[in-house]
């Protein structure tokens, strides 16, 4: 019975330095003289922001696109589609992210070479975590495009071409108008999980909040106190695109349907 | 033009099958152990009491607002601190510990979600009927309703096994050498971290395809 006691509590004794946090931390210099450790999780907050925003800005142009070309009637562009959202599914972000980084400036001519002279290193993380982010979640957002015009493609798109609408204007005036207010529960999800995967491109050497959690641990050893603020920053981003979203639902419900 | 130099893969194959094998490992850990954690959570959220469902929507919405790499960063903070003495005195790699628990625990809550919408699926008078019949309400789940919504959640729960293969790379943030890290340290040594890049990029997309066009092909016999 002791025994067990002193395993217990020496399995617990480290563990005692969460009884410990010191908050003060937040108010110390920064160790790269920008501020205080507050301000510096703040550049990295921005940072998480700017990235996650462009990366999902880009991902719903893309995803639109491949996701309507998923349901044309020509049998090319629904296979060159699918490919497409094959090839961004199916490969881990973090390789990808990487082949952006490290394989795209060698191995593409012209612009590759201009990359690695023109662009800052900086420019190059930016540029390669945007773009990684932003295909990548195009991917995911054209299969919800895909389901989420599925089932109007018999009757209402039958309507629209009946009516004598060319297929742009039966999808820019019929189809889509519908779609895209029904799909902002999914892609809100899908905006949610752009967020989280902006983490990724720390791997990169991006200053976003995951990186700057890292830093800070290592440099003022308070590893609990950087992990704990940058995890609630990260819910509280996540809960105010969610809260955005549902403002956002109910402005665009469609009357006659049932939504919460 | 870019010189490709592949010379390197075929040599460093048997490290990269090892590290293959790291990652097949933590996938069917983390989602064995996250389905039936899963499962228990989304009963739990389903039950009538009151507690347990509010611990249950804690745990699924808490590990789904952070990033897959806060979580494997956190628990690779508080397993070898916890655990120090068992992974000590079993001569266990603390990074490969603390990546199975980080994904064991995070997938739960992802197959938690969909075994819920499953369940909720069947319609209630599958659970009426299965009460009516006289069975308690543990045996109308196990023997009514569990059996119809596995069936209509093979399909996710697969694509989030692929999802999970995948994500597993993320195990580079804490240093653990899986199929990814082995290919990109190889490449980093011998100078070939585009080829390897692109090695792993090309096995990653094969298997995947693969596992979504069989589950795809499944979901259209399950659905039939």
């Amino acid at each position: 019975m002791i025994s067990e006691l002193c395993f217990f509590s020496s399995l617990l004794a480290p563990h005692s330095s969460l009884l410990a946090l010191d908050w003060s931390i937040f108010g110390q210099p920064a160790f790269d003289g920008s501020g205080n450790y507050f301000t510096f999780l703040l550049v990295g907050l921005g940072w998480t922001v700017l990235l996650s925003f462009t990366a999902f800005a880009l991902a719903l142009v893309v995803g639109f696109l491949v996701g309507v070309l998923r349901t044309v009637p020509s049998a090319t562009l629904r296979a060159i589609a699918f490919g497409y959202t094959e090839l961004f599914r199916n490969v881990p972000l973090l390789v990808q992210l990487f082949c952006w980084y490290f394989v795209f400036p060698e191995v593409v001519p012209v612009v590759g070479p201009w990359v690695k002279e023109a662009v800052s290193p900086l420019g190059q993380q930016i540029a390669a975590s945007c773009l990684c982010l932003g295909l990548f979640t195009s991917s995911r957002v054209a299969e919800q495009v895909r389901a989420g015009l599925e089932p109007l493609l018999s009757r209402q798109s039958l309507a629209g071409l009946a009516l004598g609408l060319p297929l742009r204007d039966v999808y820019g005036l019929v189809l889509l108008p519908i779609t895209y207010r029904t799909l902002v529960p999914t892609l809100t999800s899908e905006f949610v999980n752009t967020v989280k995967n902006s983490a990724v491109a720390s791997t990169i050497g991006m200053v976003e909040l995951a990186r700057q959690s890292q830093q800070l641990g290592e440099f003022t050893a308070h590893w609990y106190e950087s992990f704990i603020a940058v995890t609630l920053l990260y819910a509280l981003l996540n809960g105010a695109i969610i809260l955005f979203s549902r403002w956002l639902e109910r402005r665009w419900r469609i009357a006659g349907t049932i939504g919460k | 033009m870019y010189a490709f130099d592949w010379s390197s893969i075929p040599g460093s194959l048997p490290f990269l099958w090892e590290g293959f094998l790291r990652t097949l490992s933590i996938t069917l850990v983390a989602g064995l152990v996250g389905l039936i954690l899963g499962t228990a959570l989304a009963l739990a959220r389903l039950s009538s009491s009151r507690f347990l469902s509010t611990a249950a929507a804690m745990y699924v919405n808490g590990f789904r607002a952070v990033p897959s790499v806060m979580v494997l960063l956190w628990f690779y903070l508080l397993v070898p601190q916890l655990f120090a003495s068992w992974t000590n005195a079993l001569g266990w790699d603390s990074r490969f510990i603390s990546a199975l628990v980080a994904f064991s625990l995070f997938e739960a809550s992802y197959y938690a979600e969909i075994i819920r919408t499953g369940v909720q699926s069947v319609g209630s008078g599958q659970r009426a009927a299965g009460l009516a019949l006289g069975l308690t309400p543990l045996e109308t789940m196990q023997l009514v309703v569990l059996p119809q919504a596995f069936r209509r959640m093979i399909p996710l729960l697969l694509t989030q096994a692929i999802i999970l293969f995948q994500d597993t790379s993320l195990v580079y943030v804490i240093g653990l050498a899986d199929f990814f890290g082995i290919a990109y340290r190889t490449g980093q040594r011998d100078g070939t971290l585009v080829e390897m890049l692109l090695f792993v990029g090309a096995v990653y997309l094969v298997i995947c395809s693969v596992g979504s066009a069989l589950i795809r092909r499944a979901k259209t016999r399950l659905t039939s």
